[in-house]
């Protein structure tokens, strides 16, 4: 296919910044302040941020979406609880449990990649099963694990984790509150937003390099990645590795904005706003770009935090998760018709 | 000579697997026999139909259809209305079964439409269209009844005048089905008509195969351009596959509700698709070849485990949770470890 330069209007972006215009005037309707709007936001941008920055590799390296996040989340959960139980606090204890997570998530994205390796063309389906499947196999262990805090241990009996462990004491908001300020009523948390566009930018150095090269070589024609001496399995591989330690950290950065680690079946359904909110972004296959994730994010995450106060008022509180739900998978759906199958290829 | 000797154990490793777990399961958590197979015998009645509408999408060459969802959604729908319309009895399954079998063919259609469009991951999409579904589903009675829709029977309704309750109670459907010809032997009960029900289904869907219609599903799924050659309209088998998949899902979740006796309108239908794929799974099939002898034999090993398993989790380890885990972990573990082995079987 020849280089066509045309006017090209991106029409999912289109629509879901209308709807989020539409909601906003909503939101002013009933008199909910503009500067918590914005605020709200910017945090959730960076909160969700690397969780949707983490599926860029595999798209990069043509393996698709991952929609076994779910895998990477449970390593920087173990992370998490690990910084937990030795009682860290600050950025000190968020910081302890990335690099706890890393060696944790490496681990577990070669299982990952083993896998994934095994099912060329089929990654997207297993992916799903795979991060469903990891996530009772990790019931177990919060169920029986050696921790001894006794904040996140079930009161009764002392062993097993709790569901949900309040991380108030600890690390909450460490991240949050760095070098934040605030701005005619906008809190901008300057630091958390930097932390995320120095991470974006790491991934989009990485690219750049040689390795970088050979895996997006491997996503836009594998045959001829091969022809060219490229070991196909080990870049897959390698892009596998980099998705599950990028959500590990993600996880960790999501739980200190949200205050609590959600332990058990939480993390089983967490790769589908992901995914939809690159996929808003414009995210096709292999042309992913650090924009996607920004912008993508950011447009999808909006409408998550807009949407609820205005369900709230307009209609039921319910059907603001009934809302958000079908935004996420419509979206995904959307976008599976729009690319097409097999035959569509050339 | 050894190597043939693997390939031809290799389809029978899961069910194999599943016998040694569904007894050491069955040794330890101490249950007796008599209770146990009551309770297969239940399920077999109760989730039977659901796991023959996997077959016939599986034969197309279309995989595992987690959109049964769907179906299962259009048969509470029914449900639903005739709570709403307060019909009973026979005149009231009979109701049930003709509007959910409308909507079936018509979601059905949509269904197959989408997925001629997402050739080669079918699979992903139809999950992707059950969450859709579900979401579509669960606004409609949640927001839909009571502002758009004005309800007609008041008792089902949150107090607030807005949404349908969660549970809506079915008595006048509970068991109508179940206790014909119900035949006690020793502790078990055996409720031969529900049985027959079954079989008949699974009949049916044999006959298919057997049909012109069941052959160019075969054909379909071998080889799309030879079946183009030879004059079959792929798209248009492919719908129809999806179609029959949908009216049947939808049977498999009345019948399963009337065992039930009761409606959980929000959630009854969630993970009918996962249950019923791994059980499917469980029995040998794979996601380019399944029988009914498969899905028999898979519900019968697959619930066995299922049940056995918390209580043997609380006897081993004092801790019936863990066996609630080991259970979601076999029903993903199992459709996760199929993906895994059927494409590496073509490669």
């Amino acid at each position: 296919m020849s280089k066509k330069v045309t006017l090209h209007i991106p029409v999912p972006q289109v629509c879901i910044s209308l709807f989020l215009l539409l909601l906003f005037c909503v939101a002013l309707r009933i008199d909910i302040p503009v500067s918590w709007l914005i605020s709200d936001a910017l945090i959730r941008l960076v909160m969700n941020g690397v969780l949707v920055l983490a599926l860029v590799p595999m798209l990069k390296t043509g393996i698709g979406l991952n929609f076994g996040l779910p895998v990477g989340i449970l390593a920087g959960l173990v992370g998490l609880c690990v910084a937990v139980n030795f009682r860290m606090t600050g950025l000190a204890g968020l910081f302890y449990a990335m690099v706890i997570s890393i060696p944790i998530a490496a681990l577990f994205g070669m299982i990952y990649a083993f896998i994934l390796n095994r099912v060329k063309g089929r990654e997207e389906i297993t992916a799903t099963f795979v991060g469903f499947s990891f996530v009772p196999l990790m019931n177990f262990f919060w169920a029986v694990a050696p921790f001894s805090n006794p904040s996140m241990l079930w009161p009764i009996g002392g062993q097993g984790m709790r569901p949900a462990i309040g991380l108030k004491r600890y690390f909450a908001k460490s991240l949050n509150s760095l070098g934040s300020f605030s701005l005619a009523g906008v809190t901008i948390p300057l630091g958390m937003i930097l932390f995320f566009l120095a991470l974006c930018f790491a991934v989009h150095l990485f690219f750049k390099t040689r390795l970088g090269q050979a895996m997006m070589a491997t996503g836009e024609n594998e045959r001829f990645a091969l022809i060219s001496g490229i070991k196909i399995r080990n870049m897959r591989t390698i892009a596998i590795v980099m998705s599950t330690v990028i959500a590990a950290l993600g996880i960790c950065v999501y739980a200190q904005s949200y205050g609590f680690i959600e332990l058990y079946d939480a993390p089983m359904m967490m790769a589908f706003p992901a995914v939809s909110a690159i996929l808003v972004g414009g995210s096709l296959k292999e042309k992913t770009t650090l924009t996607h994730v920004i912008l993508g994010t950011f447009l999808f995450q909006t409408i998550y935090s807009v949407s609820g106060p205005v369900a709230n008022d307009l209609l039921i509180p319910e059907v603001a998760e009934i809302f958000r739900l079908m935004i996420t998978n419509g979206v995904i759906l959307a976008a599976l018709l729009y690319e097409g199958g097999r035959h569509k290829k050339i | 000579m050894k190597e043939a000797a693997i390939k031809k154990f290799k389809p029978h490793m899961v069910p194999l697997l599943f016998f040694v777990l569904s007894l050491a399961g069955l040794y330890f958590s101490g249950m007796s026999t008599g209770f146990v197979i009551n309770e297969v015998m239940t399920r077999f009645v109760r989730d039977g139909v659901m796991v023959l509408a996997l077959i016939i999408p599986i034969r197309a060459g279309m995989g595992l259809n987690f959109a049964v969802v769907v179906g299962a959604m259009c048969a509470q729908v029914g449900l639903i209305l005739a709570v709403d319309y307060q019909l009973s009895g026979l005149s009231g399954l009979c109701f049930i079964t003709l509007t959910g079998v409308m909507l079936s063919l018509l979601t059905g259609y949509l269904i197959g439409r989408c997925l001629n469009r997402v050739r080669g991951k079918e699979m992903i999409t139809t999950i992707i269209i059950g969450f859709v579904g579900t979401g579509i589903y669960q606004l409609v009675f949640m927001a839909g009844y009571g502002t758009v829709i004005t309800p007609g029977n008041p008792e089902m309704m949150l107090s607030r005048g807005i949404g349908i309750r969660n549970m809506v109670d079915l008595e006048m459907f509970r068991n109508i089905l179940d206790t014909i010809w119900l035949v006690t032997v020793g502790d078990v009960d055996v409720p031969i008509f529900m049985i027959m029900v079954v079989i008949l289904f699974a009949m049916i869907i044999g006959y298919l195969g057997k049909t012109p219609m069941g052959q160019t599903f075969k054909a379909v799924s071998q080889s799309n351009e030879k079946a183009m050659l030879n004059g079959i309209d792929t798209n248009r088998v492919r719908i129809s596959a999806i179609m029959i998949s949908t009216v049947l899902a939808c049977f498999g979740h009345i019948l399963y509700i009337q065992n039930i006796g009761m409606l959980n309108v929000y959630t009854a239908h969630l993970n009918t698709d996962i249950f019923s794929c791994a059980a499917l799974l469980a029995g040998g099939a794979s996601i380019s070849k399944a029988t009914i002898r498969h899905a028999f034999l898979g519900i019968i090993l697959f619930h066995t485990l299922f049940i056995v398993s918390p209580q043997a989790g609380q006897n081993l380890f004092g801790n019936p949770a863990l066996g609630e885990y080991f259970r979601s972990f076999v029903a993903y573990g199992t459709i996760a470890f199929a993906l895994m082995m059927s494409s590496s079987r073509k490669t």
